[in-house]
């Protein structure tokens, strides 16, 4: 990737978190949900028109649409997301509190999910068409068909209150309480990814060198460890990027079920109790993040294969 | 010929005849249930273990799971075919006008569909589910939102790839309407890999709306919906498992006869995707 390639991403990142803030600005304020009425429920207040009307002056909630989306626009990009409507708090405290535990929960998954799924979609490639073959895809196959937040409950089911080996609400996020977690959000991903580590691994199977290096009489694990498996990184890091998308979306769903105390489960508590400000918050935080990952990926690439820098 | 066909499809032809026996379930609901109401228990029947009476057991309401399975699947297939098809269309139409016209159009509906992609899509659902109110139309509606791009791409892509052939100019240059166009020559070129890409996202969209509905932004009580029932069955984990077992097995089951329908599909259309 050039640097003027990466300059086109980077203000193309800048263009997409205008877009989706000014998206979910508009939806918060199409949705039939009043924030100050939430406010004041949450600090226990009967609310009466008065106080309301009052409240919304405050707010700045009287105002129209465009203006107060330029407010809060501002405000983003003096690094101030706002207070929340239920919890009383900054936004950006909040969501930074929450954001490490996140980061440590996809990475164990991830790992998790490497460890599974890149020595299953090898097998598979290498033996391709035999039984073995056959049993590893049908496996997947029915892996990606799993609801993750069903594996979840059935892990918590068996491990913790059949079994008792690990705490059920998994609140502190030490190491212990985050193995289910993980495992749930690995065995989903590793179905996905064992079979696209097969296509990446057969690929280069069938690339010349293999041949080659046969004829000469390299032993075929060498092969496989030392020329195919380097050369199949590549799609791997892709998928990796393109995974930890889904996963910062994905871990709401097995967050909430673990009761982990993590962006997920703040950003659904923030939804069903209609605060704006930490919805938005949490939508373009999120959305930075991944477009900057993905960007680091892509720019990862001109480390890793020589061919990229002479490209330019 | 026609037997032919079948036989050496044969997955296809299995899982089509299952995928058909789950849709006529959801349509000859009341049947196969005996009638009994999904919608209302008598509260003395309430979590009883499965038995002869209730083969599935009965929730804390006393209502039969059998019967609420059953029914379930009536908002996962509606939702999940509603979904596919709203994908479907919107994302054709805005990619084939996108694809055919170039310049502004396809600059503003392609930023559009960038600014979705370079997003993760069950946050925006999420958020979107959630801030219209939870129901499972809104559920619909906001994984079709983050859906659509997916398809306007590749429409766009395949029509690129036509725009410029010889006979597409030459249907142009001999007077032919632009809606003709578009219906006659466009849309044939992007229907079969919408049609298979259709296909194999139908279970994938059957677990999104039941995550959803499980976080409690889709179907809302008492609705008989698989996600909500294993939300609902949560709590009653260590005493009832009956409760979640069986609306996740109706989940599964559905989702990998769904994939493997889709599966079985692109390959019979698309024989270039065998290895």
């Amino acid at each position: 990737m050039s640097k003027k390639k990466i300059i086109s991403r980077l203000i193309q990142i800048v263009v997409v978190l205008f877009g989706i803030s000014f998206l979910t600005f508009l939806l918060t304020y199409m949705s039939p949900g009043d924030p100050a009425r939430t406010m004041l429920v949450a600090t226990g207040v009967m609310p009466t028109q008065e106080t309301l009307d009052t409240l919304h002056e405050q707010m700045g909630l009287n105002k129209p649409f465009v203006e107060q989306y330029i407010t809060w626009l501002t405000n983003c990009l003096h690094g101030d997301f706002g207070t929340s409507y239920s919890l009383g708090k900054p936004v950006s405290e909040l969501l930074l509190a929450r954001l490490w535990p996140t980061i440590k929960l996809t990475l164990l998954s991830t790992a998790m999910m490497m460890i599974l799924a890149v020595p299953l979609g090898t097998l598979s490639a290498v033996y391709k068409d035999s039984p073995i073959d056959y049993i590893i895809r049908n496996i997947t196959f029915l892996g990606v068909s799993l609801p993750n937040f069903w594996v979840g409950l059935l892990l918590m089911l068996v491990f913790c209150v059949q079994l008792g080996a690990f705490p059920v609400i998994c609140s502190d996020c030490d190491f212990k309480s985050m193995v289910l977690p993980a495992a749930t959000l690995a065995i989903a991903m590793a179905a996905k990814y064992a079979r696209q580590v097969r296509t990446a691994v057969l690929e280069e199977l069938n690339q010349d060198y293999v041949i080659g290096a046969k004829a000469r009489g390299v032993k075929g694990w060498k092969i496989l460890w030392f020329n195919v498996f380097p050369n199949s990184l590549f799609p791997l890091i892709t998928m990796f990027g393109l995974s930890l998308g889904s996963l910062l979306g994905g871990t709401s769903v097995v967050e909430v079920i673990f009761s982990y105390p993590g962006l997920g489960n703040l950003a659904v508590s923030a939804i069903t109790s209609c605060d704006y400000n930490l919805i938005q918050g949490y939508v373009l935080w999120i959305a930075l993040i991944y477009m900057v990952i993905n960007l680091l990926v892509d720019i990862s690439y001109n480390f890793l294969d020589p061919r990229m820098r002479v490209k330019r | 010929m026609k037997k032919n066909f079948f036989l050496k499809n044969i997955s296809f032809t299995i899982f089509s005849v299952l995928a058909l026996l789950i849709i006529l379930a959801a349509v000859f609901a009341p049947l196969i249930t005996h009638g009994i109401d999904p919608l209302n228990g008598s509260l003395k029947d309430s979590i009883i273990a499965p038995n002869a009476e209730h083969i599935f057991g009965t929730d804390k309401m006393g209502r039969d799971i059998f019967a609420r399975v059953i029914y379930g699947a009536r908002t996962s297939l509606v939702s999940a075919f509603a979904v596919v098809f709203i994908v479907f269309i919107v994302g054709m139409i805005l990619g084939v006008v996108a694809g055919y016209f170039g310049g502004i159009v396809d600059a503003i509906i392609m930023r559009i569909a960038d600014m979705m992609i370079a997003f993760p899509g069950l946050v925006l659902a999420l958020a979107v589910a959630g801030i219209m109110g939870a129901s499972i139309k809104n559920a619909v509606l906001a994984i079709s939102i983050v859906t659509w791009p997916k398809y306007a791409r590749l429409a766009r892509s395949l029509v690129m790839k036509v725009r410029n052939m010889d006979y597409v100019n030459a249907a142009i240059v001999t007077g032919s309407k632009t809606l003709h166009m578009l219906v006659k020559y466009m849309v044939p070129n992007v229907l079969p890999t919408l049609i298979i890409t259709a296909a194999t996202d139908i279970g994938s969209m059957m677990l999104e709306i039941a995550a959803l509905s499980f976080l409690g932004f889709g179907a809302v009580a008492p609705t008989p919906e698989w996600g909500l029932m294993l939300s609902e069955g949560r709590a009653y984990m260590q005493s009832a498992p009956w409760l979640m077992v069986y609306p996740g097995l109706a989940i599964f089951i559905t989702v990998v006869v769904f994939n493997m329908l889709g599966d079985g599909l692109r390959d019979i259309l698309d024989p270039r995707e065998n290895d």
